[in-house]
């Protein structure tokens, strides 16, 4: 057997020692099992990470009105109206970003059960969080980045990103393309005995639940009620589901919650050409779609990131509007943030304009921004690799051959996915996976897709019919 | 020839092609899955030669020396005029063209 094929073998014996969680403890034998259980048990309390967070100085950040954008947006309205837009400024957290939430906690979790040092596999700002974090804890950190095409050219965000992990005294392993970065993960786990700081861990995302909860209560000290809507930059689901639970922590249960991904359809992930064709590295529909549809692909037997279990609604945004939006964030509200949170910001301004002039849409993330970060590094590097930038209408932009910046600002929209079709996808794959649902997985599934009992058995027997299972 | 101590970069090749995942592009699976890591030299060592390091967390990772005091390249790139454009056209939406002193 080969080297890779041994430790693939091994997987979860490792993914155990490393992460001390017992998964089987929540597990029915079928597809349900029982999330809340599995988040009460090996997660911490809303108070309990308030508290982790206020000593590791994370959290707390300025709720700021985009009173500039609002402004425009109600000018480019067809109605004339555009509900307040809000943006929680996550840039203030120690590294950069509302990971540092996520971070913090599984950090935490690891120096208190006597690891020496946290190991994250990610390009994102998830590896400077857990970096800092390691830092100020006095843990060991590795970060282990899909970062290079075969060439050896890097992406510059991810290069960026390395830079600050290193910065922090992070150890930073870095890749050429492929999903094998898992095995890569695998061995370092295995070789240092360090603590898996996976994204996806009950303590990662219950740290993001501070986030949904100031949110709720910075809107409602601020204007007397609780926001009519949050937008999430959506990737690997953890954002949203966490983000939904601090605002329902917090009374909020009227607000909705719509997801946001930049849209990247036609480019394949693990493809060593289309790497570099790219300008986001996250908050795309290349994880947003497949972590929606399957969370449970994560590196953890089960993801407490669910998003279906709180969207309540899915909308994409082109590349060219993002850099755009990023760019008017700047010089219109002097305020100089990085991509991701500019994502769901796309979105806002264009979902705002379907709103009442008292309404309040909430943009739940900034990111620090810099070098290889930037709109220009983006562009330039965009070019570089055979990208055309124009202006001109977005809907026409095709991932990987062009970006097109909007010609006027009523061009920015943000472009509406079918839930259902992605819930139906998800239970689709359940049953691919487990086989035909019982009655216990059919409240599972209802309750997993924010859905109901009878939706779930209408797409069963659909996709019987249509002989998809 | 760098030195014991020095600060470097080595190149490591982690799975030969044929050695890749089965699920993977074509493109992808044509090329080696590639490492590189920094850390302090252990031995003096010549660009393109195996060189030995040791890691900020202390591991000891051996590898082919690729690079000395290796460099953050990356940038802000070039400016990109349609963007600066786009912001200036914006402010002239929403304060009402060149006229306005807040422009």
């Amino acid at each position: 057997m080969s080297r890779y094929k041994e430790i693939m073998a091994r997987k979860n014996e490792i993914m155990k020692k490393s992460l001390g969680i017992d998964y089987e403890r929540f597990e029915s034998g079928s597809i349900a099992f029982d999330y809340e259980r599995m988040m009460r048990e090996t997660g911490y309390s809303l108070e309990e990470i308030i508290k982790i967070q206020r000593e590791a100085n994370v959290g707390n950040t300025p709720l700021i009105e985009l009173k500039n954008l609002t402004e425009l947006a109600r000018k480019v309205s067809p109605t004339g109206k555009a509900a307040r837009i809000f943006i929680k400024d996550e840039a203030c957290n120690p590294s950069g970003s509302f990971k540092e939430r996520r971070a913090s906690v599984s950090v935490y979790h690891a120096k208190k059960h006597g690891y020496k040092g946290v190991i994250a596999a990610t390009s994102g700002n998830y590896g400077a969080a857990v970096a800092s974090q390691a830092a100020m804890k006095g843990l060991k950190c590795i970060v282990v980045q899909e970062a290079y095409d075969s060439r050896g050219i890097g992406q510059p965000e991810i290069l960026e990103k390395g830079r600050k992990c290193e910065t922090f005294g992070a150890e930073v392993v870095q890749l050429t393309v492929g999903p094998e970065l898992f095995y890569v993960n695998l061995m370092l786990l295995e070789e240092t005995g360090y603590f898996n700081a996976s994204l996806y861990t009950p303590f990662g995302i219950a740290g993001i639940e501070t986030l949904g909860y100031e949110i709720a209560n910075q809107v409602k000290e601020r204007t007397g009620k609780f926001p009519d809507v949050v937008v999430v930059t959506h990737a690997g689901g953890g954002n949203l589901t966490g983000t939904a639970r601090g605002l329902i922590k917090a009374g909020a249960l009227d607000t909705k919650v719509y997801g946001v991904s930049v849209d990247l359809t036609g480019l394949h992930m693990a493809s060593d050409t289309d790497f570099n064709r790219k300008s986001f590295t996250t908050g795309h529909t290349g994880f947003g779609i497949p972590f929606a549809t399957w969370p449970d692909r994560a590196d953890v037997p089960r993801n407490a990131a669910r998003p279906l279990r709180y969207m309540d609604g899915y909308y994409l945004v082109k590349q060219g509007e993002v850099f755009y939006m990023t760019e008017l964030l700047a010089q219109l509200e002097g305020l100089e943030r990085g991509p991701a949170g500019n994502t769901s910001l796309a979105a806002a301004f264009s979902l705002a304009q379907q709103m009442e002039n008292d309404q309040i849409i909430v943009v739940q993330e900034t990111e620090y921004t810099g070098a290889g970060k930037n709109p220009t590094a983006q562009l330039t590097f965009a070019k570089q690799n055979g990208v055309q930038v124009l202006v001109g209408n977005p809907d026409e932009e095709v991932p990987g051959k062009n970006i097109i910046l909007p010609e006027h600002p009523s061009m920015v929209k943000a472009r509406e996915v079918k839930l259902d079709n992605l819930k139906k996808s998800y239970i689709r794959n359940c049953i691919q996976h487990f086989g035909m649902p019982n009655e216990e997985d059919i409240k599972f599934l209802a309750e997993d897709t924010k859905s109901s009992e009878d939706f779930v058995r209408r797409t069963i027997e659909e996709l019987k019919n249509g002989g998809l299972v | 020839m760098a030195k014991k101590g020095d600060w470097v970069k080595i190149k490591q090749i982690v799975l030969e092609p044929h050695e890749r995942a089965e699920n993977i592009p074509e493109d992808t699976k044509k090329t080696p899955l590639t490492m590189w890591v920094k850390g302090i030299l252990m031995e003096d060592a010549e660009i393109g030669q195996k060189a030995k390091i040791k890691t900020f967390t202390g591991r000891i990772v051996e590898g082919i020396l690729v690079e000395e005091n290796p460099r953050h390249i990356h940038d802000f790139g070039s400016p990109v005029p349609e963007l600066i454009k786009a912001g200036m056209k914006a402010r002239e939406i929403l304060y009402g063209g060149e006229g306005n002193e807040q422009v």
